[in-house]
C-alpha cells in the first residue's frame, strides 16, 4: 500500500516549498492573526455593549451574538463575499483593497470580515466571562479613588480579566488557523486551496492532503507553545517568582483543555 | 463655629422593599473621628458608602466639605449629578474596605501610585516619591514591589490604607477593616488607624473593636436598625449608655 505512496511529493510540499506554497501559507496566517483581532476587538465591543445600562445596546449586542453563532460560518462567508455589496447597494467589500506595498484580495477582505465577524459573537462569551470572573469589589475601589467607569475598566478589570480571558483565546486562535480553510470556497489562496489545486493536478490525494495537515500541525503546534509562554508571563506577574523551565513549558504546551468547536 | 466635612441630614436607603436607613443624620467635624457601632444589618456599612456615593440615597441628603454628594439642586429638587462629577467628588474621599480590594496585579507602590498619577495627574516620579513616604508611614517600605497575594491581611490593609491617602482626602471612610483579619494582625491595622486619628485626619470608622473606639474615637455613634439611637463620647457610650439596645449591644460584645 505505502509502495503507492509518493515520498518524493511529500518531502518536496514540506521542505522545498515554492513561492506559490508560501504565500499561500503567509495568507493563512495574516488572515487567521487579522480575523482573530477584529474577532477580539468585536467581542470586546460586543461584551461591554451588553454590560451597558442602555437596553438598544443590549439588544444590539444579544442579537449580534444569536445570529452569528446560530449559522453556519461558511454561509456567513459566502454571504459577506456574494450577498452584503447586494444588500446595502454600495461597495462595501471592494475587488481588491491596496494597502500601499500590499494588495488584499477582494475574497481575503470578505473572508477576514467574515471570520471576524463569526469570531467576535464567540468572543463576546470569553470576555464577558473574563471581565465576571474579576472581583466586584475592584470596580468598587477603583471607583472610590475617583476613576470614571472606563479608566477603571481599562486599568483594573480588564487587565486582571485578561488572565481568564487568554487561555479560551488561545483555544479560538487555534480554531481560526485552521477555520481560514474554509475561505478556499470563495478563491481565498491559501494553505488548503494551494493543497488542493495541487491534488487536482496530480491525483495524488494522499500525499497532497498528508503534506497540508503536516503544515496544519505544525502552525497549531508552534502557537501552542506561544499561547503557554503568554499565560506563563500572565501568571508569574501575579505570583511575583522564578522563572519557568522550558520543559515545565513544553510539556503544559502539549496538555491544555481543548475546546472543540465544529 | 468648627468646620463641618461631613453634613448628613436624613439620609435613607432602600434594597427594594427593605428600609436599610430610616433617616440617618450625622455631622463631622474637621479632625474628628467617628467610630459607628452596631449590630450587623444595622446600615452602618450602608451609611458610609452612601457618603461616597458607592450606593445612591433614596432620601435626605448628604454634603462633604460643603459640597452635595452625588446629586445636584435643581429646582429645589436633587437630580443625580453625572459620572465625571462623582468621579471627582470621590477623589477627595478616600475608603477602606473590608476585604482591602487592593489591585492584585499591581505591587504595593504601584497599588498608592495608581490613582494619583491616572486620576489626579500627579507626574509619575513625585507620586512615585510620596507613595514611598506613605508605605514608610504605615511600615511598609520594604514591602513596595511586591503583589498583594504576597503579603498578610494586615499588611495589604496597611497598603489599602496608604492606598487611599495618596490621593490627600479631606475625609477618609473605613468599613469594618479589621473585620477580615487574624487576630493577631489586627493590632496593626488599628495601630496605623489611631496614628492617622491623632494626626488630625477626619474619620469615619465603623468597627467592632470597641478598644480602640475609646483610645481614638471623639465620638462613637450607636446605629440600630437604620437609625442613629445614640451618640457620645466614648466614656458616655461605653460606661453608662442610655438605650436598653445599647446596653444589651455592648453586653454581647464586650
Amino acid at each position: 500500500m505505502l509502495a503507492a505512496f509518493d515520498w518524493h511529493i511529500l518531502w518536496d510540499r514540506i521542505f522545498r516549498p515554492d513561492s506559490a506554497f508560501a504565500s499561500a501559507l503567509f495568507a493563512t496566517i495574516y488572515i487567521a492573526v487579522i480575523s482573530q483581532v477584529l474577532g477580539v476587538i468585536l467581542g470586546l465591543l460586543a461584551a461591554l455593549m451588553r454590560m451597558s445600562r442602555l437596553r438598544v445596546l443590549q439588544l444590539l449586542s444579544g442579537l449580534y451574538v444569536w445570529v452569528f453563532r446560530g449559522t453556519p460560518v461558511i454561509v456567513q462567508i459566502f454571504f459577506v463575499y456574494l450577498g452584503v455589496n447586494l444588500l446595502f447597494g454600495v461597495t462595501l467589500i471592494p475587488n481588491s483593497l491596496n494597502l500601499g506595498a500590499f494588495t488584499l484580495g477582494g475574497a481575503a477582505f470578505a473572508g477576514i470580515l467574515a471570520l471576524g465577524f463569526n469570531e467576535g459573537a464567540y468572543m463576546r462569551e470569553i470576555i464577558r466571562a473574563g471581565i465576571d470572573s474579576v472581583d466586584k469589589g475592584q470596580l468598587e475601589a477603583a471607583r472610590s479613588l475617583g476613576m470614571r467607569h472606563g479608566l477603571a475598566m481599562r486599568r483594573i478589570v480588564l487587565p486582571q480579566a485578561a488572565r481568564v480571558i487568554v487561555p479560551p483565546l488561545g483555544n479560538e486562535f487555534n480554531n481560526m488557523l485552521k477555520t481560514t480553510s474554509l475561505l478556499f470556497f470563495i478563491g481565498v489562496m491559501e494553505l488548503w486551496g494551494n493543497a488542493e489545486i495541487g491534488y487536482s493536478e496530480t491525483f495524488k490525494p494522499v500525499e497532497y492532503f498528508a503534506a497540508v495537515a503536516l503544515w496544519y500541525l505544525l502552525l497549531t503546534t508552534i502557537w501552542t507553545v506561544i499561547q503557554s509562554w503568554i499565560e506563563r508571563r500572565l501568571a508569574v506577574s501575579e505570583r511575583d517568582d522564578s522563572e519557568v523551565t522550558l520543559g515545565e513549558r513544553l510539556r503544559s504546551a502539549f496538555s491544555p483543555a481543548y475546546r472543540g468547536r465544529a | 463655629m468648627t468646620e463641618l466635612i461631613v453634613h448628613a441630614v436624613d439620609v435613607e436607603k432602600r434594597f427594594g422593599r427593605l428600609e436599610v436607613l430610616k433617616g440617618v443624620s450625622l455631622d463631622v467635624a474637621k479632625r474628628e473621628t467617628i467610630c459607628i457601632i452596631g449590630p450587623s444589618g444595622s446600615g452602618k456599612t450602608t451609611f458610609i458608602r452612601c457618603v461616597n456615593h458607592l450606593e445612591k440615597i433614596d432620601g435626605g441628603r448628604i454634603e462633604v466639605n460643603g459640597q452635595l454628594i452625588g446629586y445636584r439642586e435643581r429646582n429645589g429638587k436633587l437630580v443625580e449629578d453625572g459620572e465625571r462629577s462623582i468621579a471627582k467628588q470621590r477623589t477627595q474621599i478616600g475608603m477602606v474596605f473590608q476585604r482591602f480590594n487592593l489591585f492584585p496585579h499591581k505591587t504595593a507602590l504601584e497599588n498608592v501610585v495608581e490613582a494619583p498619577v491616572h486620576v489626579l495627574g500627579v507626574p509619575k516620579q513625585q507620586a512615585a516619591d510620596e507613595a514611598q513616604e506613605l508605605l514608610r508611614r504605615v511600615g511598609l517600605l520594604g514591602k513596595r514591589d511586591t503583589y498583594p497575594g504576597k503579603l498578610s491581611g494586615g499588611q495589604q490593609q496597611r497598603v489599602a490604607i496608604a492606598r487611599a491617602l495618596a490621593m490627600k482626602p479631606a475625609l477618609m471612610l473605613f468599613d469594618e477593616p479589621t473585620s477580615a483579619l487574624d487576630p493577631e494582625v489586627i493590632g496593626e491595622v488599628l495601630e496605623v488607624m489611631e496614628e492617622l486619628a491623632h494626626e488630625g485626619m477626619t474619620m469615619i470608622v465603623v468597627t467592632h473593636e470597641m478598644g480602640f473606639a475609646r483610645v481614638a474615637a471623639d465620638r462613637v455613634v450607636m446605629m440600630d436598625d437604620g437609625r442613629i439611637i445614640e451618640e457620645g463620647t466614648p466614656e458616655q457610650l461605653f460606661d453608662a449608655p442610655e438605650h436598653a439596645r445599647t446596653k444589651q449591644f455592648l453586653s454581647k460584645i464586650l
